[in-house]
């Protein structure tokens, strides 16, 4: 029989990562023609700089001047500009032409060393700047300005066409965003695939942003915190998330109140003292340094992002292959059969809580240290935006079914309409309204794709 | 030229991933005809019901009613055509009284078009016509969810009258029913029968074949294998043609003898279901709890598996006290339980066959909190292999198996937890007559192993045939014992049940 032989397969890990993959694939490719939509919207002219610019501009000097050339590097004095004239002229001297004068500041700072260079009564060749001193009007009329320097040409770096949405720094950017609605919604994976919601995450990240604050700033020393200090102000902000969730999640077990009605309750109090304990103002008495997690970047990536991709990792390794991950499965997809299989369902549902407050504590330390401060106003909002992703990237909200990928494909759908929308200049008010019906469009889509 | 049949389905085909349900199947219905359809699990019998029914498409095929072609594409298009299918799970509004069911969607409606409002007098005076038509005298005001299972079925029958329904498809209607309440229903099919409706009627349980049909087809892999009358064929042809081989006994015989006494239970009592119940169970022997619906049965095997919350009374295992306060403790302590509804307490539908298979036993299965997939695998192919379960993988989810096959997804988890008790509540319950004899076997398999076996079961055949001892209950107690089952006839335990 052909069942007995399939049966016996075994399935690799890594075949399974694949398949997962897979299984959101309507999602993924969701996410992909969003992707290639922003591209040909944000397609536009990229003025280089740094190294790049400074490569091809000596590359254009010198394959049209026979050598030796003088060349003067002039550019505005901001520090990309600075970078550039500073590589250039060393490109330059290396390959041998003469470099005149490098200004980096205003046009009249580059009028002076023009007038000496027409002073010493040498010609010069070219005169290399960026894009903006380029068009400097010092240079329009230089034969009559400056007759002794003969008729040098204007070099500047050349444009090219990149779309905006698949720069780098626009790339992290989305990461970055994206980093405490992902953490956020691993733990709203959790509750929803056992049939639950968990409505305070929003209201966690502001009280957790706020105790974190508080406890830097009154307990670690403030603006004087040194790392430890700040370390167990983190973990009291995610101790006060798991704490948040343990009592949502014993209200629900315990008494059997309906989860959308006991995690409002708890976003009303969480939202709340936050508020109270920070007397409804910012608490931003915190080093430089509290901003490492958030903004710091130590392994080429930044710190959140990896966080974040180690979060991922291991919460999917957790619903696949833990006992855990089964039991959520079982609780969420039928409660009795559970039940009467032995799963320790009151544990299984109280720990699905717990771990989202924990994680939406984390969320909120993330945000305080990418915002460098702590306040009653972060957060809100985003238990929408994290139920979204979740049910974006294909778990039921019906419980029973869903994955960690998905998931994450949810988050970074949404972050990318938000991002795009942003570059091609769509109005806030008006992004609402593109972001909702785009999440019911791929609900809808995915609906579909299942029948 | 002769009348067209009542209903004639051609050259139907459906297949699921995996799977080719249905193959080019043929049926005929005339009016005034009781047809049983026939075959093992999987065979296709729900899903071409299923299909007449409007709930699922075919890929191909046609239907024909009194000899014009229709597009049945909904349960309201096959209602159109003169079609109802009362499902196994009812479809019933819990809170809505039985007229409130039966004109659901059809409402007796007064007053303008558009500003109409229900007649609830005239509904539930007509509601009450019907069920009186079948026999049934229950206040038709009463919610669906207080009515007993046989009553439930009636409501759905009535349903189906109240639609104009000239065929009528049950799948399964005996299954959840007691002897009594069978043979009540099988009143109302030779009732209706009577007045010319045509009946499909899906079963197990062939001696309600020769009891209420007029013909048989029997599906095997979802082709046309055969068909007869009734009249015309026995049981052991049944058996061959649904099978495909001889079945040499229905209830296989047990080696070994009868032990000590293992189980002890004194005085167990639970709400106002089971009331003072106290019985023991030996190794080597089947013990079989019967009675009829409601009797407190099912009951004490939830207070043994710590499904229910226990009130009083003792349990002992080989002279060890247990209590089992929760089912995780019962099955720490080596109890399991199947119990009774594999579909709201047996199983996690959307989870494969592999995921429930393992869900009792998962610590054994897994280190450090993590699943060990490939012993998961292993146990579970063989497991697959050794019930005969007809799934195309184990990754496949078990809300596709057919009903047969989810039964013995249930039975294979327990089976692997190896318990020292084993509580069986209708463990045959849907299964088809081939799958009956392997799990009977497994009873005795596990009965020659010492293991204290307990059966709760309506199938009274079942009964005599498998138990060593029977305990007859009523109204939450034991009103009977019978030693030696080989003494006991259907009658002799039907009277210990209703006293
Ligand atoms: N929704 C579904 N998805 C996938 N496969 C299905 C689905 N429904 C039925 N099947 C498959 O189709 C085949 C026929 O199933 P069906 O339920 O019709 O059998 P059956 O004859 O009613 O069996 P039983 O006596 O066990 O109820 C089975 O192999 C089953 O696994
Ligand atoms: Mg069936």
């Amino acid at each position: 029989m052909t069942h007995d032989a399939s049966s016996m397969v075994r399935t690799h890990p890594a075949g399974n990562f694949l398949r997962g993959a897979l299984a959101n694939l309507g999602m993924t490719w969701v996410l992909l023609a969003l992707c290639l939509l922003f591209s040909a919207l944000t397609w536009s002219e990229q003025q280089p700089g740094g190294a790049a610019a400074a490569r091809g501009v000596a590359d254009d000097i010198l394959a049209a001047h026979a050598t030796p050339q003088r060349v003067l590097v002039a550019v505005r004095g901001q520090p990309d500009d600075v970078a550039y004239a500073d590589i250039l002229a060393e490109i330059l001297r290396e390959r041998g032409a003469t470099v005149v004068a490098v200004v980096k500041g205003e046009p009249k700072e580059a009028r002076a060393a023009l007038a000496a260079a027409n002073a010493a009564a040498k010609p010069l060749d070219v005169i290399a700047g960026s894009a903006a001193s380029a068009a400097w009007a010092l240079f329009t009329d230089l034969p009559t300005d400056f007759p002794a320097l003969g008729s040098p040409s204007i070099v500047q770096p050349r444009p090219y066409a990149w779309p905006n949405f698949l720069k780098l720094e626009n790339l992290l950017n989305i990461a970055n965003q994206i980093a405490v609605i992902a953490i956020l919604a691993v733990g709203m994976t959790l509750v929803i695939m056992t049939g639950g919601i968990d409505l305070s995450v929003g209201s966690m990240i502001a009280l957790a942003s706020v105790v974190t604050a508080v406890l830097v700033r009154d307990f670690a020393g403030g603006v004087e915190a040194d790392t430890l200090g700040m370390l167990l102000a983190g973990l009291g902000g995610v101790a006060v998330g798991a704490l948040a969730g343990a009592l949502s999640g014993g209200v629900i077990v315990g008494f059997g109140i309906p989860p959308f009605i006991a995690t409002l309750a708890m976003m009303l109090v969480a939202g709340g003292g936050a508020s109270m304990l920070a007397k409804g103002q910012s608490v931003y008495q915190v080093p430089d340094s509290f901003m490492w997690l958030g903004r710091g970047a130590d392994l080429g990536l930044p710190n959140a992002v990896v966080l974040v991709l180690l979060l991922y990792g291991v919460a999917h390794f957790v619903m696949t292959r833990m006992t855990f991950g089964r039991w959520l499965l079982a609780v969420g997809g039928n409660r009795e059969a559970a039940r009467l299989s032995g799963v320790p369902v009151a544990g299984t549902l109280l720990a699905a809580y717990i771990l989202s407050g924990a994680l939406a504590g984390l969320g909120g330390v993330v945000m305080a240290s990418q915002l460098k401060s702590g306040s009653p106003n972060f957060g809100q909002m985003y238990e929408l935006y994290v139920i979204a992703a979740v049910v974006v990237g294909g778990t039921s909200l019906a419980g029973g079914e869903g994955s960690m990928i998905g998931t994450l494909v949810g988050a970074l759908i949404i972050a990318v309409i938000q991002n795009g929308m942003n570059l091609v200049g769509i109005e806030s008010y008006t992004q609402r309204v593109v972001l909702g019906g785009v999440i019911l469009a791929a609900v809808l889509l995915d609906r579909l794709r299942r029948r | 030229m002769t009348t067209p049949p009542l209903l004639s389905m051609e050259g139907i085909a459906k297949s699921y991933p995996g799977v080719q349900a249905l193959a080019g199947v043929n049926l005929e219905l005339g009016s005034g005809e009781v047809l049983a359809l026939l075959g093992e699990n999987g065979a296709g019998k729900s899903t071409l019901m299923k299909i007449l029914g409007g709930a699922v498409r075919p890929d191909a095929g046609r239907i024909v009613i009194d000899g014009v072609e229709q597009s049945i594409r909904s349960p309201l298009d096959a209602l159109g055509a003169g079609v109802a299918v009362i499902h196994q799970e009812f479809n019933l509004v819990p809170a809505l009284g039985a007229a409130d069911n039966i004109f659901l969607g059809q409402e007796v409606a007064r007053g303008p078009a558009g500003l109409a409002w229900i007649d609830r007098g005239a509904q539930r005076r007509r509601a009450q016509a019907l069920l009186a038509r079948l026999g049934a005298d229950f206040d038709a005001d009463a919610p669906c969810r207080t009515l007993s299972v046989a009553r439930q079925q009636l409501v759905e029958i009535a349903k189906a009258l109240a639609a104009g329904a000239r065929i009528l498809v049950m799948d399964e209607p005996s299954a959840a029913l007691t002897t009594p309440e069978v043979a009540a229903l099988h009143d109302v099919i030779r009732e209706l029968r009577r007045e010319g409706t045509g009946i499909v009627y899906v079963s197990h349980r062939l001696e309600e074949i020769a009891a209420v049909c007029d013909r048989v087809e029997v599906l095997r892999d979802g082709r046309n294998v055969g068909g007869a009358s009734v009249a015309a064929v026995n049981r052991s042809d049944l058996i061959r043609m649904m099978v495909g081989r001889e079945l040499v006994e229905e209830f296989p015989r047990r080696s070994g003898t009868r032990g000590d006494v293992r189980l002890v239970v004194e005085g167990l009592t639970g709400g106002t279901a089971v009331r003072g119940v106290s019985f023991e169970a030996r190794a080597g022997e089947v013990l079989a709890l019967t009675g009829l619906v409601g009797s407190g049965r099912t009951e004490v095997l939830r207070l043994l598996f710590g499904a229910d919350r226990r009130d009083s009374g003792t349990i002992h295992l080989d002279g060890r006290p247990v209590d089992p306060r929760s089912p995780r403790a019962a099955i720490a302590a080596g109890i399991g339980l199947l119990p009774e509804d594999r579909k709201l307490q047996g199983l996690v539908l959307g989870l494969s066959v592999r995921e429930n298979f393992s869900l009792p036993s998962l610590a054994r299965f897994s280190r450090a909190g993590v699943v060990r997939r490939g012993d998961e695998q292993t146990a579970c192919a063989g497991a697959i292999t050794a019930l005969r379960i007809k799934t195309p993988r184990q990754e496949t989810a078990v809300r596709g198996l057919s009903g047969g096959n989810q039964q013995k997804v249930v039975l294979a988890k327990w089976l692997e937890r190896h318990c020292e008790v084993l509580l069986f509540d209708e463990p045959t319950r849907g299964v088809d007559v081939g799958a009956k004899v392997e799990i009977y076997q497994l009873m005795n398999d596990l009965a020659a192993a010492g293991k204290v076996v307990i059966m709760v079961s309506s199938d009274l055949p079942e009964v005599l045939g498998m138990a060593d001892r029977i305990l007859v209950m009523h109204d939450g107690r034991i009103t009977g014992r019978i030693d030696d089952a080989a003494t006991a006839t259907q009658e002799s335990i039907m009277e210990l049940a209703v006293t």
